[in-house]
């Protein structure tokens, strides 16, 4: 038994035929081959598998595919556009913001999230703001310091657009 | 001058992983894939007297069902420990168990299917009839002689005994001692929980009888080694393995583990490419623990705070088997670090290692180290208490002077290079410690309790030579290789034994490479990772990376330097002594001529040619070293930390947290940053939160995130980092360790730290973690 359903990811429409048990996770990763959505936890801890639905930040791994018919997705692949880094993607290079970067699609995802509804967050903000992602290299300090990078270059960058 | 080395600069591997493109063992697709899942014991300790996997194999989709006699029927062989310490009892240890379950966990068969989700499916179909057996958990009850056997061939549980040190020089310390503090403690289990869970791929060429298996590695050659050697069988020079993109290992993915064998053995046996990828309960249940010792220790004193004795007795529970090097850990990477950074004759460790129903224990973090700084630490803490000095000026008293360096301690280390009191010194300017206690005195008046900690650490890391190694039970050299290739249009290849999971390899040892070379930073390819690619190299655990892998490339560059110097020579008709090899402009010429010169491209150009080389050289430019050192490398650490206990609620706050290092000569300070501070932020987690908890059946009652407690981005301050900087003087780029001081220090500052918030409670010691319902008692 299976369902059909149309998602659009990163900007494109799939029409797939799904079972009803499967994740969306393992839809974005097995069924489009978009890896960069990683799974950690299984259980909704660990945040590495966070994609945007409809602009919201979600745990893909606690979402089945056949829910997010009709909806939008965002993945970690469609974050950069015309092949220039999202500021997001810029501030995790420039602070050194990942090591292993398993996590670190996840944790953009967050950001992105976090920034959308708050664009000029504190510190407190942010460390709160990441509250759902772990991370076992950086030690979460870089990361914080990115995040802080793309929300000033990104407020810049909506005085200037 | 250097250009590159010494810069903070940023990481050429980020924009793939920034953008998703990372290549992790789970993102591997291959055409007619087949998917594993391994069926685990539910229980810590029980007698299998029956498995059905009919109704498994008889699911529409199931391609094979394999119990643990199938694969030792076809020769598959014991999964061996690689340290091996006298007399040590070594447990059968089998791919998938066959007699008994002897944790949860514990592999008793495997499913093979179309799909993941068919395969999962499958596994609840097999039928495992258990007779319950009762267990035992703890590191010193296992010896007791009503335990459960966890093995029946070893007796007591007891798989072996360790000690070292200067025993009668011990004993007259205490028997002369003004003053002896004692602790009995224990250093909790640990669930590395590197967040991506481990993979392994496999893929059998029946033409070429090859089989390629990708794996979460930190050390793929050891995994082919041990796979050709002991449990696969296949041929080494037929067996590939690669370790791509992984996400963090923490010493958890140095292991050979079960998957390893099973995957591709199923590989060839069903002529299809198999994964397997665990998830997280399977990760909690199934990669190598750390920590978990149970210790009893004492420090013996002069009434003016001289340190003249050590004696530390440990129980270190191994878990159900001996993971591949778990009997270093408690050996020789604890009981030799008891001297710490102090001048102390008379030490004396001893430690059992023992057999109990949880999880393998073997390197997690800091490995050894930690357990042997909480000791020390805690102790010299409890004794600045007792004679009432300030913790600071006990330390400072006993520090190992700078003069006396390579200092011999009595637990076998020749320390190389540090200098303490500087180290102290800076970590006191940056933290403003005398203010720290006058802001503490002020805040007690008030009645908020605030507890500073400090410490100062010592770490071995890079262990060597390998001959040593070898007297101390290792089963391999503990070398590094390099291999510089240089192209003939000027580009560098660089294959490295060395293997990053998040350190920056990439473009740290790049910036060696460019350096030593003269070529620019986008020049230099890095490639690791991979046996088929690289000649044999040991990989990335003990903080080894950068002082032995790192100085191999510098060797394998300078022969690359001498042969250019040769070519050079000759088509410039000087003599090879009369040129320089000019590394800032990557270039050679003629003393006192800059303009006499061949570049670097024309150099490598003219070796490929082969045109006009010197009669008697080989054309080509391409060179290796195997570097293997002399000594280890000892970097050194003064952390302070602040914290302050909520009185209602027992909640401990980090306020503050000053880390110094001294590291030696730094490579890359943005990366070292990095890799302290993720490594304090992994310390403060044992400190507070973490613990992996058994039940008295052997039950893992913390086998996923949500009963695990890790540390997240809101418990935290901004680190402050600093660094006093000793060269090591026997490697050749003058590098210490960076990548596990953090988790060494910080672990015993914390705890320091609650015990000093706690001190107008009396409360001398608690086992960690602090949390806060343990701290909210201790104040009851």
């Amino acid at each position: 038994m299976t369902h059909k359903i149309k998602v659009t990811v990163n900007g494109v429409a799939h029409h797939k035929e799904v079972e009803p048990r499967t994740l969306l996770v393992h839809f974005l990763r097995e069924t489009l081959r978009l890896t960069g959505t990683n799974v950690g936890c299984d259980t909704s801890q660990c945040g590495a598998c966070t994609v945007l639905v409809d602009g919201n930040a979600t745990k893909s791994c606690t979402m089945l595919a056949v829910q997010a018919h009709g909806r939008k997705i965002t993945t970690i692949e469609g974050l950069a556009s015309n092949g220039a880094l999202h500021p997001l993607q810029e501030g995790f290079w420039e602070k050194h913001g990942l090591q292993c970067g398993f996590c670190t699609p996840g944790m953009i995802m967050s950001a992105c999230d976090l920034l959308a509804h708050n664009p000029n967050p504190t510190e407190a903000e942010i460390r709160h703001g990441l509250e759902g992602n772990l991370c076992r290299c950086t030690g979460y300090q870089n990361i914080v310091k990115a995040i802080q990078y793309a929300a000033t270059a990104m407020m810049k960058g909506a005085h200037h657009g | 001058m250097a250009k590159y080395v010494g810069a903070s600069i940023k990481r050429r591997e980020d924009p793939r992983f920034l953008q998703g493109k990372g290549s992790y063992v789970a993102n591997l697709q291959l055409p007619n894939m087949a998917y594993l899942a391994v069926k685990r014991s539910d229980y810590g300790h029980a007698r299998i007297a029956k498995i059905n996997t009919k109704k498994a194999a008889a699911l529409p989709g199931v391609i094979g069902v394999f119990i643990g006699q199938d694969l030792i029927d076809s020769g598959i062989g014991k999964m061996p420990c690689g340290w091996n310490v006298p007399n040590q009892k070594t447990p059968t240890r089998w791919p998938l168990t066959v007699d008994k379950v002897r944790h949860v966990g514990d592999g008793v068969a495997v499913v093979i299917a179309d799909d993941p989700y068919l395969a999962a499916d499958a596994l609840d179909l097999i039928e495992v009839k258990y007779e319950r057996l009762p267990a035992v958990v703890d590191a010193r009850k296992a010896t007791e002689p009503d335990a459960p056997l966890v093995h029946d061939d070893v007796l007591n549980n007891l798989s072996y005994t360790w000690a070292i040190g200067d025993k009668a020089a011990m004993e007259q310390a205490f028997a002369e001692a003004e003053h002896v503090v004692k602790l009995e403690l224990i250093n909790q289990r640990l669930i590395p929980n590197a967040i991506e869970p481990r993979a392994a791929a496999a893929q059998w060429n029946a033409a070429t009888e090859e089989m390629t298996l990708w794996t979460t590695s930190q050390n793929p050659h050891i995994i082919r080694l041990v796979l050709s050697a002991f449990t696969l069988g296949i041929p080494e020079n037929k067996l590939r393995v690669i370790s791509p993109d992984v996400g963090g290992g923490f010493g958890s993915k140095i292991f050979h583990y079960p998957e390893e064998v099973i995957v591709p053995w199923v590989a060839r046996k069903i002529n299809r490419p198999v994964k397997w990828v665990a998830d997280r309960t399977e990760s909690s249940m199934t990669d190598s623990q750390g920590r978990d010792h149970v210790t009893k220790c004492k420090m013996a004193l002069k009434k003016d705070g001289t340190i003249t004795g050590i004696n530390v007795q440990t129980w270190a529970n191994m878990g159900a088997y001996l993971s591949t090097l778990g009997p270093l850990i408690p050996t020789a990477l604890y009981l030799t670090l008891l001297s710490g950074l102090y001048k102390v004759k008379g030490i004396w460790g001893e430690m059992s290692g023992t057999l109990t129903n949880t999880v393998p224990v073997d390197a997690y973090r800091g490995a050894g180290r930690p357990e042997g700084a909480y000791v020390v630490e805690r102790l010299v803490d409890l004794a600045a208490r007792e004679l009432g000095m300030d913790p600071l000026d006990l330390r400072r008293k006993n520090l190992i002077p700078k003069e006396e360096f390579p200092y011999q301690t009595p637990v076998a280390f020749v320390y190389d290079s540090g200098d303490y009191h500087k180290l102290f010194d800076k970590a006191v300017e940056v933290a403003n410690y005398k203010a720290m206690r006058e802001a503490q005195k002020e805040a007690r008046q008030q009645g908020r309790l605030i507890g500073i900690g400090i410490v100062g650490c010592i770490e071995a890391s890079g262990p060597a030579p390998s001959a040593v190694a070898g007297s101390l039970g290792s089963a391999v050299g503990l070398w590094e290789s390099a291999v510089l290739r240089a192209h003939p249009l000027g580009k560098v290849t660089l294959l490295t034994g060395s293997h990053a999971h998040g350190q920056g390899h990439e473009t740290t040892f790049a910036q060696i490479v460019a350096d030593e070379l003269g070529v620019g930073l986008d020049d230099v390819e890095v490639i690791h990772g991979d046996t088929g690619r690289l000649p044999f190299g040991m990989g990335t655990y003990g903080s080894r990376s950068a002082a032995v892998g790192g100085s191999a490339i510098v060797l394998s560059a300078r022969k690359i330097r001498q042969k250019m110097c040769k070519i050079a020579a000759h088509q410039l008709e000087v003599a090879e002594e009369d040129l320089v090899y000019d590394q800032e402009a990557g270039k050679v010429h003629v003393k006192g001529s800059p303009n006499k010169a061949k570049s670097f491209g024309e150099l490598t150009f003219a070796a490929y040619t082969a045109h006009n080389l010197p009669s008697g050289l080989e054309p080509g430019l391409e060179e290796s070293a195997f570097y293997d050192p002399s000594n280890f490398t000892f970097p050194n650490s003064a952390h302070i930390a602040q914290v302050e206990v909520d009185r209602e609620t027992g909640e401990v706050t980090l306020q503050r947290y000053v880390a110094v290092d001294d590291v030696g000569k730094v490579i890359n300070p943005l990366v070292v940053d990095g890799q302290v501070v993720g490594g304090v932020v992994q310390g403060v987690g044992q400190a507070l939160w973490e613990h992996g908890v058994y039940d008295k059946n052997g039950q893992l009652i913390t086998a996923t995130l949500m009963d695990y407690a890790m540390p997240h981005a809101d418990k935290f301050p901004m680190i402050e980092t600093a660094r006093i900087e000793t060269p090591s003087p026997h490697n050749p780029l003058g590098v210490k360790g960076a990548g596990e001081m953090g988790t060494i220090a910080a672990t015993v500052a914390i705890a320091n730290a609650v015990m000093d918030a706690l001190a107008p409670f009396g409360v001398k010691h608690l086992d960690m973690p602090l949390t806060s319902e343990k701290v909210w008692r201790a104040m009851r």
